[in-house]
């Protein structure tokens, strides 16, 4: 069914009123040679019983386990009261708040958003979102080599590669230099970092907890960096926020995130949500919508887009950034979200994280040929370093419905394997964890 | 009682809105568990708020937003159709929901599956050879349109610098093509509303690495010189890109790829019917020719031997744009209303997209002044140029719309028309709720005097 409200005879009307008797005359200054000809080689209509079996039917293809798998998408929990705000077609099906007069709800929803995300993060502003965590970070580093009117990016060896590969082809044609800061025992040596930034530095760019889900030195590298040339770019976990120390407390220029742990499910990877904070001095540079507070001709408090002078729209060519469509509805998921768990949740839903990860990896490291592959503090996620190939582990953890984790092979590791635990993990499901990885090794 | 405070507002200290399960394994001291040096000194002062409060508070402020299934929604170029409701079902079946994306290709042969047959689809309505579902929103989709363009001429062994853009396109064509490493040169437009054959002669150089044309433009107006403007570009091997934002006037009339574009882009969330969400997420695939498709980035889905998998990229391509594969969700929606549509549905979603819009040019032509003389696509241009004179300008007459429980169509855009006001209805409106705008926009107008 295409969706389409009028009958034949209503179109037959509306042709009369437009003058003409066949819709082909509509098309009239397409030149012929150019015209489609026949039927397009797709399936035909199905009806929605259909279509909601077919889909159905295809979903069930997938395969459902207890997932350990993190790396930049984690399987947090999704309180109902998310799903029944989002599923408002008052806000899903509206457009961007241009027209703030029919837009209030988006506009306040947003700031409540961006004012949330500070909260959190100690920062000073943030946007109304990004695509995801990944383009987020590569508009952050554009930021900064604009800003500072240098070249070189360096990039911490613990970054997600994913993020790292993105960055990659954000400035593959702009003359851009990444230079990466090795690791020593899977986190930076503020020292080393210190030695490689020159002149040339525009931005230095870390991730805490890292890719390998341990904590960085942020404090040293923050003071280190302080009052310097270098923007100190941030990307952080938000739901670590809840213990760990902030950003804006560590001196960070500008902190991303990925925001799917805040109200988001998995998705196969998408959609989710980058969230961009800065410090108040770099507000004009900043890509994408900003909402702001605003007073109405009556005096009452009202929100529109502000700063919009930065953006495609108006500026074109020497806008900020290209962005325009950002991850709007998961803004709205995410400010539900923090509204929901508050203050206190957050630092609960933190530290059931935290414990639940050393509970599974204390029990894991007993057994002979696992060991932690990193030495310093991680928070959900961490490294179990193997004595050969994480492979046929991983395969017999697998046919137990364990998805155990995310085996590193792909990134040169092939005896590592990346495990994530979030509150919804139970004490039951890490203790098969850890039975069914023993049976696996020891037999 | 209000709700519509900030939600700070109507925080108390104390106030729980969720109940956290209880430690199940044996808890150590954080302090233990991190070093004192990493720990927050204060909580993070996120509000504190009960459950039904925050429901409640959310509720109200979804009422202030006027949305597709509230009313008519006509902003040009934005294609604010109706959502279908199964889409969002199926989109929540958790056999897609509580997919983690690094899971091995053998367990998500249902995921897999999904993108293949939207690859193929895509491809089939497009004309294209090749497609990456990877593009995040339709801004990204041109800057890998983009992208594309550099690596060719760079894989030919030059460099150029200069993106051609017509000047009524949108403004993320010049913004993607300068954070793509282009410099963009402007195409007037003639008379007709289209590229200026003549302008565009004089700037076409061997510095020229493409040009950017949105088809139908953003005056409703189907860019019939296309052939000469593809005879223009070969004669210095330069690249064609269509921004697709419009593709939705075009469904089974044309394909772009037949008419000798390279690479275009696709917004799923404007053609393809998936939810604008108060200004995302989106979606943007590109589509190529074989001249580029060697280029595209990763995570294209390939079948063989009934299996679904990922292709690997090849070492021509542009790299990753997304972490993962793109805008999952919004694919399967996508998918959902392809099949819902069907082959032969295409082409009269098109056909009832610009009967829609020539049937309320017709009913206000006598009272506003179109931008550009005869029929349109999906969408056109109306100045208020005559209203301004009375004293009424465009950004009024949006306004009083207001009244009248429309949303006000796009003002001020495109930029070649003065005091512009750009109306799409969409296909999925009824006569009814034409008519209604019309007589609003009509009674505007007999108000001024």
């Amino acid at each position: 069914m295409p969706y389409i409200s009028n009958s034949e005879q209503d179109i037959k009307q509306m042709m009369e009123t437009i003058g003409v008797s066949s819709f082909n005359e509509l098309i009239a200054n397409i030149p012929g040679r150019l015209l489609f000809e026949g039927d397009l080689k797709i399936p035909k209509a199905l009806s929605e019983l259909e279509v909601d079996a077919l889909v159905n039917e295809i979903a069930a293809k997938n395969k459902q386990g207890i997932c350990f798998l993190g790396g930049g998408s984690y399987d947090h929990y999704v309180p109902a009261v998310v799903d029944a705000i989002t599923g408002r077609s008052e806000f899903y099906t509206s457009y961007t708040p241009y027209q703030p007069e029919v837009s209030q709800g988006n506009l306040q929803t947003i700031y409540e958003f961006q004012s949330m995300i500070c909260a959190l993060t100690g920062m000073e502003v943030t946007n109304a979102s990004m695509y995801e965590g990944g383009s987020a970070l590569a508009e952050a580093a554009l930021l900064a080599c604009g800003h500072t009117r240098r070249n070189k990016i360096l990039l911490a060896a613990t970054l997600n590669p994913r993020y790292r590969s993105i960055l990659e082809t954000y400035v593959r044609f702009n003359d851009l230099e990444l230079v990466t800061v090795p690791e020593e025992g899977l986190t930076i040596s503020p020292e080393r970092l210190a030695s490689l930034i020159d002149d040339e530095t525009a931005a230095v760019i870390m991730q805490q907890p890292n890719f390998f889900g341990h904590l960085e030195n942020m404090k040293t590298i923050g003071e280190l960096l302080s009052g310097k040339k270098p923007l100190f770019i941030a990307c952080y976990d938000p739901i670590s926020l809840g213990i760990i120390t902030p950003p804006g407390e560590y001196n960070a220029d500008i902190a991303v995130a990925e925001g799917q742990v805040l109200g988001n499910r998995m998705n196969f990877g998408g959609p989710y949500i980058g969230l961009f904070s800065a410090k108040q001095e770099l507000v004009r540079k900043i890509p994408g919508r900003i909402a702001g507070i605003a007073q109405d001709t009556k005096g009452q408090r009202g929100f529109v887009l502000t700063l919009q002078t930065r953006e495609q729209h108006i500026r074109r060519e020497k806008a900020t950034s290209n962005i325009c469509t950002n991850s709007g509805l998961l803004a709205v998921a995410a400010a539900v979200y923090m509204s929901l768990i508050g203050r206190q949740g957050l630092v609960d839903i933190a530290e059931l994280c935290l414990q639940k990860s050393h509970y599974l990896a204390a029990k894991l490291t007993e057994i002979p040929g696992i060991r932690l592959a990193g030495k310093q503090p991680f928070f959900k996620e961490f490294t179990l370093q193997f004595d050969g190939p994480v492979a046929p582990v991983l395969e017999k953890m697998n046919s137990n419905n364990i998805f155990a984790g995310i085996d590193l092979a792909k990134y040169g590791m092939e005896d590592r394997l990346l495990v994530a635990v979030t509150e919804k993990r139970t004490r039951k499901e890490l203790d098969l964890y850890a039975e069914i990885m023993q049976s696996t090794l020891i037999g | 009682m209000n709700y519509t405070q900030l939600i700070f507002e109507l925080s108390k200290p104390g106030r729980r809105g969720h109940t956290i399960p209880e430690c199940d394994v044996p808890e150590r001291p954080v302090e233990e568990l991190l070093g004192r040096n990493h720990l927050r000194r204060n909580a993070a002062p996120l509000p504190e708020v009960a459950e039904n409060e925050v429901v409640r508070h959310f509720v109200a402020l979804s009422q202030l937003n006027h949305n597709v299934d509230k009313g008519f929604y006509p902003l040009g170029s934005c294609t604010m159709k109706y959502n279908p409701k199964i889409n969002e079902r199926l989109a929540a079946n958790s056999g897609f929901a509580a997919l983690h994306p690094d899971l091995p290709e053998q367990f998500v042969q249902g995921a897999l599956q999904i993108m293949y047959e939207l690859q193929q689809d895509l491809l089939e309505i497009t004309g294209f050879t090749a497609i990456t579902l990877q593009p995040a929103a339709g801004a990204q989709g041109e800057f890998v349109g983009l992208l594309l363009m550099q690596q060719y001429h760079r894989n030919k062994g030059r460099d150029r610098k200069t993106i051609l853009i017509p000047d009524s396109a949108h403004g993320t064509n010049p913004a993607s093509a300068a954070i793509a490493g282009f410099k963009t040169v402007t195409v007037a437009s003639n008379p007709g509303g289209m590229i200026d054959l003549t302008d565009l002669q004089s700037k076409i150089n061997d510095d020229v690495a493409g040009l950017m044309l949105t088809n139908p433009n953003t005056l409703g107006i189907f860019e019939k010189q296309i052939p000469q403007i593809r005879q223009a570009l070969d004669t210095v091997d330069a690249l064609f890109y269509m921004d697709g934002a419009n593709m939705n006037a075009l469904f089974g009339i044309v394909r772009p790829g037949d008419l000798g574009f390279d690479v275009m882009h696709l917004n799923l969330h404007k053609s393809f019917s998936t939810p604008h969400g108060g200004g995302g997420p989106g979606s943007g695939p590109v589509a190529v020719n074989e001249k580029l498709s060697e280029f595209l980035p990763g995570a294209t889905v390939e079948f063989n031997d009934g299996f679904y998998y990922f292709s690997d990229n090849g070492e021509k391509s542009i790299g990753e744009i997304h972490s993962f594969y793109g805008n999952f969700a919004l694919l399967l929606r996508a998918y959902v209303y392809i099949r819902s549509v069907g082959a032969k549905g295409f082409r009269k979603v098109a056909e009832s997209a610009i009967i829609n819009a020539n049937y309320l040019l017709a009913r206000l032509k006598e009272y506003y002044d179109p931008g550009y003389q005869g029929v349109t696509m999906h969408e056109f241009v109306l100045s208020a140029e005559k209203q301004k004179q009375r004293g009424i300008k465009a950004l009024d007459i949006a306004k009083r719309l207001l009244d009248f429980g429309v949303h006000p169509p796009t003002v001020y855009f495109p930029l070649i028309v003065k005091e512009a006001m750009m109306i799409e209805p969409t296909e999925t409106e009824s006569k009814e709720s034409l008519d209604y705008f019309a007589d609003a926009m009509i009674q505007i107008d007999r108000e001024i005097d």
